[in-house]
């Protein structure tokens, strides 16, 4: 840490440090470039991740929070780059060295209208092209007269820009265009059989081959990192549960878990194990489903019925002790909002003695199918160096040999205690994404087996820590927190002021950056390979719009 | 094995006797043009019916059970239902053509159907070249798949129909080499004597390995003419939302709908005419016993339940296999079912000449 810290003191000597959970840089925007090229290519350094861009108005002066991770050595740094220019707020962009920034700084740019210098296509993500101001700056506007409900169409515009610096320290605006007038572009979505919600993507095709696919999200954007800003802390634990809908656990884990991180609150063990435990059954119905989808959209339906079949036991096991079935609402600030219904155990460990024969039958159905074999070998492939740059995480990035699962980088809750592998297949193609969920399946049945001894073992019945405050203030400072959720890495970013309410809660969506790999994966292949490939990168849309 | 030709010769003398020929032929015409819509109509009712039940069972459901016993009658609501929508109409569009469409689809599907051999004596029209009319009949279809495409102003329809046209005329061209094996084993085209060679025992059990090389080859090719899964790229829902047809509401869709069904059933029927030989009983040759008593079932339920029976092996492959991609879809025809088609149809040709097979 202290190496870093001082390499960092040396190319950049104006930073000041902090040291928190990982070391916090703050820089000004002048030097960032400089520092962001060494941060990736110093050896001593050797950030090759960069999990999460999180925009950011301290009313005084804009800038964003960026947060990297070495792969190598699981180091962690955040580094907080700041402008005091409100007007004409401009960043150099690291979309070149991390191409996860493409999609990344785009969020920032439409949330905070900071201007990424050297970003190749600067338009906003999220929000219509006709919005005005910058949602998530402190001082925007919310009056309705502004931005009524419009009733008109968003006109498809292909307009886009990039801003270049000049020799002489101006930016000059090149304005340029998504797709060329001469190209045959076809629209996916928003509503559309195998997009998985509503996610629209336009892919240029020359026949049937992809030649660029530009994604555009939005759709079910509801403003949940700025409605957090709004509410107190318990409040905002319902929106996880709303984001990756196949992942409500871990992410409202997650927010727990970063809220308790600030607090300074310890769960009790029996809260541990149930969280760990609904963390696990919710991934083992993800990745059902996930497999009857892909084999849907290859046009398999027989498929997804398994899927289904097996996912449908899960719900009830959910639906018995959460009372719910789809937004579980299930972890609380200390804790589990009640304990776990009696029949759980039993139920959880009819499913695991279940699991192995269904296995067999999804492997005989799809696995060896040599139609399955020839979409999916092959297609739609990332390289380790792709996933890393992209931060595709997950069982998308396991795909590709990068060892990225949080619960083996960075075990939080009881995971070190619990035997299991962490899955990689070297490929990077679709039917290594295949085959990196049905291994999970399998670690998900193993690791429920441990657990359900683990909890029948557990001599207390607390379920929820004694000593959480009736009102909940977090102090100030900032908190990161990850999990790894069904697709990938999910964190929390919390900046507190001490105040019951959140001064900034950003989180950072696995999805989002797969999203943003869409167009690396899919080009040169062809039309049906993008439902394939999608299918298997396995994006769950409001996960992407938040 | 009552002979259904000696009612039909009964009924033409009979109008022959009160009025001049003519007529009696008009008034023929007209009878059997609306007992085959209604067959039609029935058969597709039926077969929408058979499919959902047996992709229910495929997929551990039960499939429609509401709308009367084993909800049997679903299917006529459906059917009602789609009577009854709305066919919109689209703005520039080539609307001739886009209402064109449909009809050649329906058409080429009907006048293949008059073809088939339902019965022992039960035919439409009986001629030296029945199956190469109804090869010719059949390939009309795509016609009205490209049109459908192309007129209806979209880019998905665009792409189904490219791939559609694609598709069909490569397979056609491996079901054209099956069924020529056959025809070089029985040496007619002509469907009675077809079915009528199949007496002392089916094609594809006398035609030796060719004939099991052509019968597989054409439930492939088959499967990939009436643009079924794995094959049904066209219209690929998962790619292309409905492919051609994504445009066409109403009774126009309902066409394009009946018209795969029944073309299901037409590449059944051709099926079990050349390979398993039409409505013709199993005999076996010696057997007299077993002869006579596959003799007592009806005709047509040999010839309908050959056809069930393929259909369901169809069926069956659509709800199992994943869908081929356009690439790998022509690689399968031209790579490999066309070169093997052509090596059967020599292969077979040779057994005929030196008299190998049975």
């Amino acid at each position: 840490m202290a190496n870093i810290q001082e390499t960092i003191s040396k190319l950049c000597p104006t930073a000041t440090f902090e040291q928190g959970e990982e070391l916090r840089v703050t820089v000004d925007a002048k030097q960032w470039r400089a520092l962001a090229e060494q941060l990736k290519s110093n050896a001593d350094l050797g950030f090759d991740y960069l999990v999460g861009i999180c925009g950011c108005d301290w009313k005084e002066s804009m800038g964003c929070v960026y947060y990297f991770t070495n792969t190598s050595t699981q180091n962690h740094l955040m580094v907080k780059v700041t402008t005091a220019d409100r007007e004409h707020p401009m960043l150099h962009s690291v979309s070149d060295l991390w191409k996860v920034a493409l999609i990344q700084e785009r969020e920032v740019f439409d949330f905070y209208g900071i201007i990424f210098i050297g970003h190749p296509d600067m338009r906003r993500l999220f929000l219509r092209t006709d919005w005005v101001g910058y949602p998530l700056r402190k001082d925007y506007d919310a009056n309705p007269e502004i931005n009524p409900i419009r009733l008109t169409q968003e006109p498809n515009e292909d307009a886009t820009a990039e801003y270049v610096e000049e020799a002489d320290g101006s930016v000059k605006k090149i304005d340029k265009k998504v797709f060329e007038d001469e190209e045959y572009v076809v629209n996916f979505g928003p509503q559309h059989p195998s997009t998985h919600g509503v996610m629209r993507l336009r892919a240029s095709i020359d026949g049937e081959t992809l030649l660029k696919i530009d994604p555009m999200c939005g759709y079910i954007h509801r403003g949940i990192e700025k409605l957090c800003e709004s509410k107190t802390y318990p409040q905002t634990l319902m929106f996880p549960d709303r984001m990756d809908y196949m992942s409500a656990h871990q992410n409202r884990h997650c927010l727990c878990m970063c809220i308790e991180k600030a607090l300074g609150i310890e769960v009790p063990r029996r809260a541990q194990i149930i969280r760990v435990m609904m963390d696990e059954l919710m991934r083992l119905s993800s990745h059902l489903l996930s497999y009857g989808c892909m084999t849907m959209d290859m046009g398999a339906t027989t498929a997804f019925f398994y899927g289904f079949r097996e996912r449908e036991e899960i719900l009830d096991i959910f639906e018995k002790t959460c009372g719910a079935r789809m937004s579980l609402h299930y972890n609380v600030i200390g804790g589990v909002v009640a304990d776990v219904h009696p029949d759980f155990i039993k139920d959880v460990r009819a499913l695991c003695s279940i699991m192995p024969e269904r296995m067999k039958e999804y492997h005989k159905l799809i696995s060896g199918n040599v139609i399955f074999l020839n979409r999916s070998k092959g297609v739609g492939v990332l390289s380790k160096e792709d996933a890393i740059s992209y931060s595709v995480t997950g069982p998308s990035g396991r795909a590709t040999g990068w060892h990225c699962d949080v619960r083996k980088t960075a075990p939080y809750s009881i995971y070190n205690e619990l035997d299991f592998e962490e899955i990689t297949e070297t490929a990077g193609d679709s039917y290594a994404r295949y085959m990196v969920r049905m291994r999970e399946i399998e670690q998900c049945v193993k690791l429920l087996e441990q657990l359900c001894d683990l909890l029948e073992k557990e001599p207390g019945n607390e379920y929820i820590a004694p000593k959480v405050p009736k009102i909940i203030k977090l102090p100030a400072g900032s908190w990161f927190q990850q999990v790894e959720a069904s697709r990938g890495a999910f964190g929390v970013y919390i900046e507190s002021t001490g105040d019951k309410t959140p001064y900034r809660m950003h989180f950072n969506s696995p999805c989002l950056n797969i999203v943003g790999s869409v167009d690396k994966a899919c080009k040169g292949y062809k039309i049906a390979d993008l439902i394939t490939i999608t299918a298997s990168l396995d994006y769950v849309i409001p996960d992407i719009d938040r | 094995m009552f002979d259904f030709g000696s009612i039909t010769t009964w009924f033409d003398n009979l109008l022959e006797s009160v009025m001049p020929a003519w007529a009696a032929t008009v008034i023929e015409c007209v009878i059997i043009g609306v007992v085959l819509l209604l067959v039609y109509a029935l058969l597709a009712i039926f077969y929408i019916f058979y499919e959902r039940k047996l992709c229910a069972w495929f997929q551990c459901r039960l499939g429609p059970m509401r709308v009367g016993p084993w909800g049997i009658l679903q299917v006529f609501a459906d059917m009602f239902k789609i009577l009854i929508k709305e066919l919109i109409r689209l703005e520039n569009i080539d609307r001739f053509l886009f209402a064109l469409a449909p009809y050649l689809v329906i058409i080429a599907s009907v006048v293949s159907f008059a073809v088939l051999p339902w019965g022992n004596g039960l035919q439409v029209i009986d001629f030296n070249i029945g199956v190469f009319f109804m090869i010719a009949a059949s390939s009309l279809g795509v016609l009205g798949i490209l049109l459908a495409g192309w007129s209806s102003n979209n880019k998905y329809t665009l792409i189904g129909a490219m791939r559609s046209g694609a598709q069909m005329i490569s397979y056609e061209l491996s079901v054209g080499l099956s069924i020529m094996t056959i025809v070089v084993l029985a040496g007619t085209m002509s469907v009675t004597e077809l079915v009528a060679a199949q007496a002392d025992g089916w094609f594809l059990f006398k035609g030796h390995i060719s004939a099991v090389i052509a019968f597989i080859i054409y439930l492939i090719a088959a499967t990939g003419e009436t643009n079924r899964g794995p094959f049904d790229l066209p219209e690929a829902e998962h790619e292309l939302t409905a492919g051609y047809h994504t445009e066409y509401s109403g009774i126009h869709f309902g066409f394009f709908y009946l018209a795969e069904y029944l073309n299901l059933f037409i590449v059944s029927g051709i099926a079990s005419l050349m390979f398993l030989g039409g409505w013709m009983p199993l005999h076996i040759p010696g057997w007299d016993g077993f002869n006579m008593i596959m003799d007592y079932i009806p005709s047509v339920v040999w010839f309908l339940g050959k056809a069930f029976f393929i259909s369901f092996i169809i069926i069956w492959f659509k709800w199992s296999f994943p869908r081929v991609r356009i690439d790998q879809l022509l690689a399968l025809e031209w790579k490999y079912l066309m070169p093997i088609g052509l090596f059967n149809l020599i292969l077979m040709t040779l057994l005929v000449v030196y008299g190998l097979h049975f």
